[in-house]
């Protein structure tokens, strides 16, 4: 009999729309379709009137004015208007940008082609943890420092970065900081004011809101922050990004920001606790490596490699009823190990080994204490079929082997 | 990525795991690939006095892929004498498994490590 059964940890890729937000978006795919610009009628009125609403609500999870959040396509846009609406608005005070190496390709692809048109970029390297060196940060700040970006929490392995001691010392330089919240808003609390933050970006996709949007925060006052629009056409969002509003995206966006407030708490309870399970139990096991910070963590999150066994091999054990991401260069579209476990200074084998674990608002005990176990049984198998496993259990040091590499 | 039916197979039912005593003089061991690139290949074979590979065992840290060819391996090197299990062809074992394109290095890998199994086997008896 075959197993059927389905289950979901993939949730730092992406997450289903709850169905409350569907509910929330259907009527503006349906008559409330207007155009949220048009003016001068109803239809336009109500759709205004619902984006609005949206603002506020997003506003509110951010600790944010609702006229300080701008609409996008998601965070990648929301990233590229950031860095280059800061670099092309700021050039004339300078041309140097601080980032770090575990950043989301959203951030240094957009630093790298920023670096080809004349801009320096300082990539920052993190410690074990994947935490950003406050004193490194300092001595990198210069007169033509524009801005900092640093992410709020890291997609591949949870951690959290210090942001408001960055964000300290953003102020004392007089450097705006542009956050990446990607994974952070919904999950963790987010205060831009509280914590000093001027732009911050964020997709609805992760946070049980449709694909296809996102929003950008651009700090109003002290300081008043402007941002060169990378999309020009009509002025929208207050001349920073133009296009007809997706106004039944926006609404579930904003739905989404406001369910996610609501039930934050609770479910950090819960996920944290669920979370912990799956570390203590497979932290058990032998040759068991946890990836990144084990404290300043994003709840619902965990990063793990097995030794001697690779990613790619380990999830085809288990992946037609799990779902789940792994550093392995073999899952990766480029061929390359990841490249952020790799900035915490591990060895690449131990990238290949990682799989990376992300619980979310519909997962349950129930899924995963399968999880569990399917995880452990594939860990077994492929280590039975492992030679370095036996190399390993026989006692040899495999970091003294001379590997035939080709 | 979709795996062929066959691939698939030697991955869940993987043919010949295991370990030969690499210190007898009938047996040739080829360990070749490293874990920095993610892929680890031990493929072994137990040679008969007239030059005709018994047993074949395999044991490789990959993925699906590197798994499926050196099972496949394997498979075909049993009944074969040493001199054509050197001719066995990579590209044989990317059409048989229907490797995609990013996979085409693990079959090249299990090719390597046929030959330097082979080429293990051959310096131990050279020296006889």
């Amino acid at each position: 009999m075959s197993d059927k059964r389905l289950v979901y940890l993939d949730n730092s890729a992406t997450t289903p729309v709850d169905p409350r937000v569907l509910e929330e978006m259907l009527p503006y795919f349906k008559d409330k379709f207007g155009n949220a610009a048009s003016r001068n009628h109803r239809f336009g009125w109500v759709a205004e009137d619902a984006v609005d609403q949206a603002r506020e609500r997003i506003a509110k999870l951010l600790g944010a004015d609702p006229r300080e959040i701008i609409f996008t396509s998601g965070a990648t846009e929301g990233v590229n208007l950031a860095i280059k609406g800061v670099a092309n608005m700021y050039s004339r005070k300078g041309n140097h940008i601080i980032t770090a190496k575990t950043e989301h390709k959203a951030v240094l692809d957009t630093c790298k082609a920023l670096e080809r048109q004349g801009i320096e970029v300082t990539y920052l390297d993190v410690n074990r943890q994947g935490l950003v060196d406050l004193d490194e940060l300092r001595a990198a700040i210069k007169d033509t420092t524009i801005l900092v970006a640093i992410m709020f929490a890291n997609n591949e392995i949870g951690t959290i970065q210090p942001v408001k001691e960055i964000a300290k010392i953003c102020a004392e330089n007089k450097t705006l900081f542009f956050s990446d919240a990607t994974q952070a808003v919904g999950k963790i609390p987010v205060d831009v004011k509280d914590m000093g933050i001027h732009i911050l970006a964020f997709s609805g996709h992760k946070i049980y809101g449709p694909k296809g949007v996102g929003a950008l925060y651009v700090s109003r006052k002290n300081p008043r922050v402007k941002l060169t629009a990378q999309i020009d056409g009509g002025g929208h969002e207050r001349g920073m990004r133009s296009g007809t509003l997706n106004v039944p995206a926006i609404v579930g966006l904003g739905k989404a920001c406001e369910l996610a407030g609501e039930e934050m708490e609770a479910e950090t309870v819960r996920l944290q606790a669920l979370r912990d399970k799956i570390d203590r139990e497979l932290l058990q096991m032998e040759e068991v490596v946890l990836n990144g910070a084990k404290e300043s963590r994003l709840p619902q999150l965990t990063n793990i490699s097995f030794k001697h066994v690779e990613g790619e091999g380990l999830m085809m054990t288990f992946n037609e009823n799990i779902a789940l991401s792994s550093g392995s260069a073999c899952t990766s579209a480029s061929l390359e190990p990841s490249y952020v476990l790799k900035a915490l200074g591990l060895g690449d084998d131990l990238a290949h080994s990682s799989l990376r674990i992300s619980l979310g608002r519909f997962t349950t005990e129930e899924d995963v204490d399968y999880a569990i176990e399917r995880i452990r049984n594939g860990v077994n198998h492929m280590r039975s079929l492992s030679p370095i496993w036996e190399m390993y259990q026989e006692g040899i040091d495999l970091d003294s082997v001379e590997w035939s590499e080709h | 990525m979709a795996y062929s039916e066959k691939l698939l197979d030697h991955f869940k039912n993987p043919r010949n795991v295991g370990t030969l005593d690499k210190n007898k003089n009938t047996v040739g061991t080829g360990l070749v690939g490293a874990p920095e690139c993610g892929d680890v290949m031990r493929l072994q074979i137990e040679v008969s006095e007239d030059g005709i590979i018994q047993e074949a065992k395999f044991k490789t840290f990959g993925c699906g892929s590197a798994i499926a060819s050196s099972s496949l391996a394997t498979e075909w090197l049993k009944g074969k004498s040493v001199d054509e299990a050197a001719s066995i062809d990579n590209m044989a074992i990317v059409e048989e498994l229907e490797l995609p394109p990013v996979k085409i290095h693990c079959s090249v890998l299990a090719e390597d490590a046929i030959k330097a199994a082979i080429k293990d086997y051959q310096e131990k008896n050279a020296k006889a």
